[in-house]
């Protein structure tokens, strides 16, 4: 009796590793040659807004976010380029965010990258959140990875952000009770009320709403969808988002990158 | 704040029609809506734009909240005459912005294919 129990239990034991391997594994629920950008789900006008060389409404932070790289600022009076060269030099550099900071061991995002070196080697005051120069900068450099493909890292100490972040987008939550799989793995290509339901790909962040009339980040938006299924917004910079972000930019893995991109 | 951009045709001949865009930089907020933190943004748009060519007025708007932030303007002009382009907006804090462009509009004979 004691060893049928014994037998029992680790039958369920065995059934319950069995059951959850697909949920642990890196399993892709849209497959790679299914990604689709942001931009397939936008209008006609969105698209050839966002074609537009000239029209394109990105374009006027992309032109300040160029102006900057290049101004010295602080204490140390250098600007990005005194260290870092031409804007060309970062080339493939936003496709691998966001990614491990060494010295704290924080997952970094690309605007996390540049408050930090700001403060840190620049020696200037602190650039806030979504602040308008923040995120000229940071499109600026993720204009240099344009066509580019994402390449997210989500080995060794990143690890445990990407389950992190795998988590919460398979997670209900908010009054919706809706997770991030809900709409964005099960029922993109339908519609939201009006709007067709996008595949939430992070490929052309940080791009231009025209529903905000400015550019945004990729933490805005999570944030919106927040909203949207009237869950408990986590603080600005919070590692959760960073987290999710890291899971969205190794679920649309190979994506080119857009920028500037327009959203409606 | 100040900034705009312009777009011409590269190659303007005496005679033609041809197209401006002029591009914006400006938030033109409404005076309806709030920000992150739920106050009240104060209405700033812009008043009024004049375009002139070497002093003398050829297109003109008054845009009013209806108009979108980083607004585009799009009109045509016959080209007569080389010259100074001047557009000057004022919006509702009073600020003034300027941009400058050298128009060059090649003599009607010039643009002729030569034959041989």
């Amino acid at each position: 009796m004691r060893l049928f129990a014994c037998r029992l239990y680790l039958g369920v034991v065995l059934a319950g590793l069995v059951f959850s391997l697909p949920l642990q594994a890196q399993q892709r629920i849209i497959a790679l040659d299914k990604l689709q950008s942001g931009l397939n789900f936008s209008g006609a006008e969105v698209q050839s807004l966002q074609a537009d060389e000239f029209a394109n409404p990105g374009n006027i932070a992309l032109d300040n976010g160029n102006k900057l790289w290049a101004k010295p600022d602080g204490n140390s009076n250098k600007s990005c380029q005194s260290c870092h060269g031409e804007l060309t030099r970062m080339k493939g550099v936003s496709i691998r965010y966001p990614a491990i900071d060494k010295a704290s061991g924080k997952l970094f995002n690309l605007e996390d990258r540049i408050r930090n070196c700001r403060v840190k080697n620049q020696k200037a005051p602190e650039w806030a959140f979504e602040s308008d120069e923040l995120l000229a900068v940071s499109l600026a450099i993720t204009s240099a990875s344009r066509g580019l493909p994402l390449q997210a890292n989500i080995e060794g100490a990143a690890k445990s952000h990407f389950e992190n972040g795998q988590r919460i987008f398979m997670t209900r939550q908010g009054q919706m009770n809706l997770a991030c799989t809900n709409c964005h793995d099960q029922h993109y290509g339908q519609k939201l009320f009006t709007d067709p339901l996008s595949q939430g790909q992070a490929n052309g962040y940080p791009l231009y709403r025209i529903d905000w009339q400015k550019v945004a980040s990729l933490e805005r938006r999570l944030r919106f969808c927040y909203t949207g299924v009237k869950a408990e917004i986590p603080s600005w910079g919070h590692s959760d988002m960073r987290d999710i972000s890291l899971y969205l930019m190794w679920r649309g893995q190979g994506l080119p990158v857009e920028a500037p991109a327009v959203r409606k | 704040m100040s900034s705009a951009r312009l777009q011409v045709p590269p190659r303007i001949v005496q005679g033609d029609v041809f197209k401006l865009r002029l591009l914006v930089n400006h938030p033109m907020d409404s005076g309806f809506l709030r920000d992150i933190d739920g106050v009240l943004i104060q209405r700033n748009v812009i008043r009024h734009l004049l375009c002139t060519l070497n002093g003398r007025e050829v297109f003109r708007v008054e845009p009013t909240t209806g108009v979108a932030a980083n607004p585009l303007f799009e009109f045509y002009l016959r080209a007569t005459e080389s010259g100074e382009m001047l557009f000057r907006w004022v919006d509702d804090k009073a600020y003034i912005g300027e941009l400058r462009h050298h128009l060059v509009v090649e003599p009607a004979n010039a643009s002729k294919p030569t034959s041989n």
